[in-house]
């Protein structure tokens, strides 16, 4: 272990960067786990079919990977919106125990991550854009654009939901749906309308999610099941329902993560989450910024 | 003579909202004690820091002349304090017997009590549905029963538990006149035969009538504890809770 | 029908299934059947959990490779009796259960749920650092070709897997009809409810991770002996966790019938797809049953049954009356 300062300051820079991705990969959970109080673990699932519907497109068409990704956002959002009917349909409403609930997400995890080896097979793929590849210097620390890029426009994303969840009606409705249903329906507004739309959101950001991931790494179907531990620690880290706090607990994962590759090695990051998970839960389950 | 329940300074908060403040309650072994307050003074919260179902900041509840801080639930159960939730919470994959047959098990032959074949069980078990008049459908499932005989279920699991102290938590929630008066003999009737109970109620005349000492709370704290006719005409509970 | 006789007759029925292999003469039957008897020994041990507590494990796979692993390094040490082997599985998988249950049972199911999906990834992490037992570059196992009296050594790995598939069934089925199974259907139900009626609830728990996890465990320690060479991703495959979950949702979860419904005809199914289709399809299509099933039939083939024939009770939880004077699983 070669401790330095210079590569102290690099990992943690790097944690910061990465840690901006996690929480874009995050925020569709603090939605649908956080405010919804839906399991969904397929999420890193939807997360990947992202990565793959980007790679085809900037194959075939040579788009940039980050605006294929907004363009198919919509159609991610009407599969969310989709996916919320049949949960509620089949689970919620008839008040199931969760078990099955969780069991539905987790086939649904299973028939993407089998539907995409059978179709691209286990081959690694990755996108081609200008970003891809050069890096910014300054003195010490690397800023690959691979990650700056995209954690910049995490950065945007996570700005843009909380702008939307605090000034938007449909927003600020998502928020109340979480806390009262009934004083919502009192409102005349619909409760699963506004649950369906908040879902189809979440597995909107997912297609933008998939894009960051494919951008920073190469990818394969089984590399969303990695992150699943990682982001419900950072949902539960953040404060459950709270973007704010996601994006705190996102950077601290990341950079926790980031140190401890750089100085203990890169096969012990997955353990690294785990161990936060366990620590939230069994310490402070409200989290960081409890709600 | 040792109180059976003593709840000392008690103090519970969700976050920033203080739920209960200082509470201090004793209640005496036979007691008849009715809880009062408006919705949300945190009566039911009470009673989950007694039970062992929410954990106090603050304060202690002594019971038996046993500090139970620590204690689980179930631990609590099985040193005599049975409660019922108030909406029921039967269990619902099992029948009416079966349910009763979980105090029995888990709690009256824990504690070492008479139970010796499965006839006794299933025997005790009819008995005990009898007592409430649900023994016809003893065999059902608890999706089967109406609101009324829900709430009896809730009631006759926790007496199964043979408990010390009996809190019933709104057990007459929606029950018609006649059906008040039942479960109120039926309470009467424990308490004859020895089981504590307090008694949290909205039904003023049931409270009124059952309670030999009435304990109101209000916006977490306890704002009168005595007798029950003298309590009511106090002024700070009738501007809180009566509102005249 | 007491204990000690179900479990002669289903040893009566499984030395009938063992002398309708012999018969068959193909070798092959034993390799295809051992694998339907592991997955009855992971379906039941998952609904033990999953089924009569309502905790779901989606770690299954990290058990069964516990096993599995342990094998390994005993291997490595010196090679042991494949009961021995078993017997040493169980004990480091359920201690694993129980440890995990210690930490993660604390919290709500679906913490639970996500709690031991992570873990999977952990131990798999954490198998494939230690070179001991071969790490990434995974472990060879020799098998010897035949041993007597049974001749070929797939028929004893048979024999092996048939007596725990039938062991594990009978614990299932013991659970169901005492206390403890009561106990377990509470927690299922309403576990706040639970605890208020005396329940101990976190013992019991812990008591049923133990139980399912060591099931898991010896499920896997014949394998590396089964397939000659381990790997991690061959050991943590996902169609175990994928598997184990499916079969009891789909056999039906409220008894011990359920996940060897289930076992036996999905398992059946793979076989015939894995060398008819490929296997990726064969695992598609169970994902798809699973998310049908639980859509469409939350409460298994078992739970249709019951449905469309009534007067079949099929040994749900608690039904049979319980001695109090009986031995019984647990104090």
């Amino acid at each position: 272990m070669i401790f330095s300062f210079d590569l102290l300051i690099d990992a943690i820079v790097s944690g910061i960067l990465i840690g901006a991705f996690y929480a874009a990969v995050t925020a569709g959970i603090t939605l649908s786990f956080g405010i919804l109080d839906v399991v969904n673990i397929a999420h890193p699932g939807f997360i990947i079919l992202g990565s793959y519907v980007v790679y085809i497109i900037n194959l075939k068409l040579g788009i940039d990977p980050i605006v294929a990704a907004i363009a198919v956002m919509p159609a991610f959002y009407v599969l969310g919106a989709a996916i919320y009917q049949v949960y509620y349909v089949s689970f919620e409403k008839r008040g199931q125990d969760s078990m099955r609930g969780l069991a539905f997400f987790f086939g649904i995890l299973f028939i993407t991550e089998v539907s995409l080896v059978l179709y691209f097979g286990v081959d690694y793929r990755y996108v081609e854009a200008p970003y891809i590849g050069p890096t910014w210097h300054f003195g010490f620390v690397d800023l690959p654009l691979r990650i700056l890029v995209p954690c910049l426009v995490s950065l945007l994303l996570i700005a843009g939901l909380q702008l939307t969840l605090t000034r938007t009606f449909i927003g600020r409705a998502i928020m109340a749906v979480a806390q009262d249903e009934l004083a919502l329906r009192l409102m005349a507004v619909d409760p699963i309308r506004i649950k369906r739309i908040a879902f189809g959101i979440s597995i909107a950001t997912a297609a933008l999610a998939g894009a960051f991931l494919i951008i920073i790494q190469p990818v394969e179907p089984s590399v969303g099941r990695e992150y699943i531990g990682r982001v419900f620690a950072i949902c539960v880290l953040g404060g459950m329902g709270s973007l704010p706090g996601t994006l705190v607990a996102a950077m601290l994962v990341g950079i926790v993560e980031s140190l401890t590759s750089t100085f203990y090695g890169p096969s012990w990051a997955p353990a690294v989450s785990f161990s936060f998970l366990l620590l939230t839960l069994a310490v402070r389950p409200a989290g960081l910024l409890g709600r | 003579m040792t109180a059976l329940l003593d709840v000392r300074n008690l103090g519970k908060r969700f976050g920033g909202f203080v739920a209960l403040e200082n509470i201090a309650l004793s209640v005496q072994p036979g007691e008849r004690v009715g809880l009062i307050g408006p919705n949300g003074s945190g009566k039911s919260t009470l009673v989950n820091c007694i039970c062992g179902t929410l954990r106090n900041e603050a304060g202690s509840v002594h019971f038996d002349g046993r500090a139970l801080d620590g204690f689980t639930a179930h631990q609590r159960t099985r040193r005599g304090v049975a409660r019922t939730f108030q909406l029921p919470r039967p269990f619902a994959s099992l029948t009416l017997a079966e349910n009763l047959r979980i105090p029995l098990l888990y709690t009256v032959a824990a504690r070492g009590g008479v139970l010796h074949t499965a006839d006794h069980i299933d025997e005790r078990c009819l008995a005990l549905l009898r007592e409430v008049g649900l023994d016809s459908k003893a065999h059902r499932l608890p999706r089967d029963l109406t609101q009324v005989e829900m709430r009896k279920l809730e009631l006759v699991r926790a007496m199964a538990a043979e408990p010390k102290l009996l809190i019933a938590d709104e057990s007459m929630a929606g029950l018609t006149h006649s059906e008040v008066e039942e479960i109120l003999n039926l309470l009467k009737r424990l308490n004859e035969q020895g089981v504590t109970v307090i008694l949290i109620e909205h039904i003023m005349r049931a409270v009124m009538s059952f309670s030999q000492r009435l304990v109101v709370l209000v916006s977490g704290r306890k704002i009168a504890d005595g007798e029950p006719n003298a309590v009511v005409r106090e002024p700070e509970v009738e501007r809180a809770y009566l509102g005249q | 029908m007491r204990t000690h006789i179900f479990f002669i007759v289903s040893l009566i029925i499984g030395a009938c299934v063992y002398g309708l292999a012999a018969t068959l003469g193909n070798d092959y039957y034993f390799f295809a059947g051992y694998v339907v008897l592991q997955y009855v020994v992971l379906a039941t041990a998952w609904n033990i959990l999953g089924g009569y507590c309502g905790y779901v494990n989606f770690g299954s796979a990290a058990f069964f490779a516990i096993g599995a692993y342990s094998t390994v390094a005993l291997y490595r040490f010196h090679p042991m009796p494949i009961p021995v082997d078993v017997a040493l599985g169980g004990v480091a998988s359920g201690i694993v259960g129980l440890g995990t249950g210690y930490l993660t049972l604390r919290m709500r199911g679906a913490f639970f749920a996500i709690a031991t999906l992570a873990l999977a990834v952990v131990f798999e992490t954490l198998v494939v650092n230690w070179d001991y037992v071969g790490g990434s570059r995974g472990a060879y196992i020799v098998r010897p070709e035949t041993i007597a009296p049974f001749g070929s050594y797939i028929k004893y790995l048979f024999l092996i897997m048939l007596v725990l598939a039938i062991g594990s069934i009978t614990v299932a089925r013991l659970i169901e009809r005492s206390r403890l199974g009561y106990g377990f259907a509470t927690i299922r139900d309403d576990e706040l409810a639970a605890e208020a009626s005396g329940v101990p609830t976190l013992r019991l728990k812990l008591v049923a991770t133990t139980i399912s996890g060591a099931l898991m465990g010896m499920a896997g320690a014949p394998f590396p002996y089964y397939i000659g060479y381990l790997q991690p991703s061959s050991a943590f495959g996902l169609d175990y966790a994928v598997n184990s979950i499916a079969m009891p949702l789909i056999g039906g979860t409220t008894s011990w019938v359920g996940p060897l419904i289930g076992a036996i005809l999905l398992g059946s199914l793979q076989q015939i797809a894995t060398v008819t289709i490929s296997s990726a399809v064969n695992l598609l299509i169970v994902g798809f049953l699973l998310v049908g099933f639980v859509i469409v039939a939350p409460n298994g083939i078992t739970g249709l049954v019951q449905k469309y024939i009534p007067h079949r009770p099929l040994g749900q939880v608690g039904r049979r009356r319980v001695k109090a004077d009986a031995p019984e699983a647990t104090p």
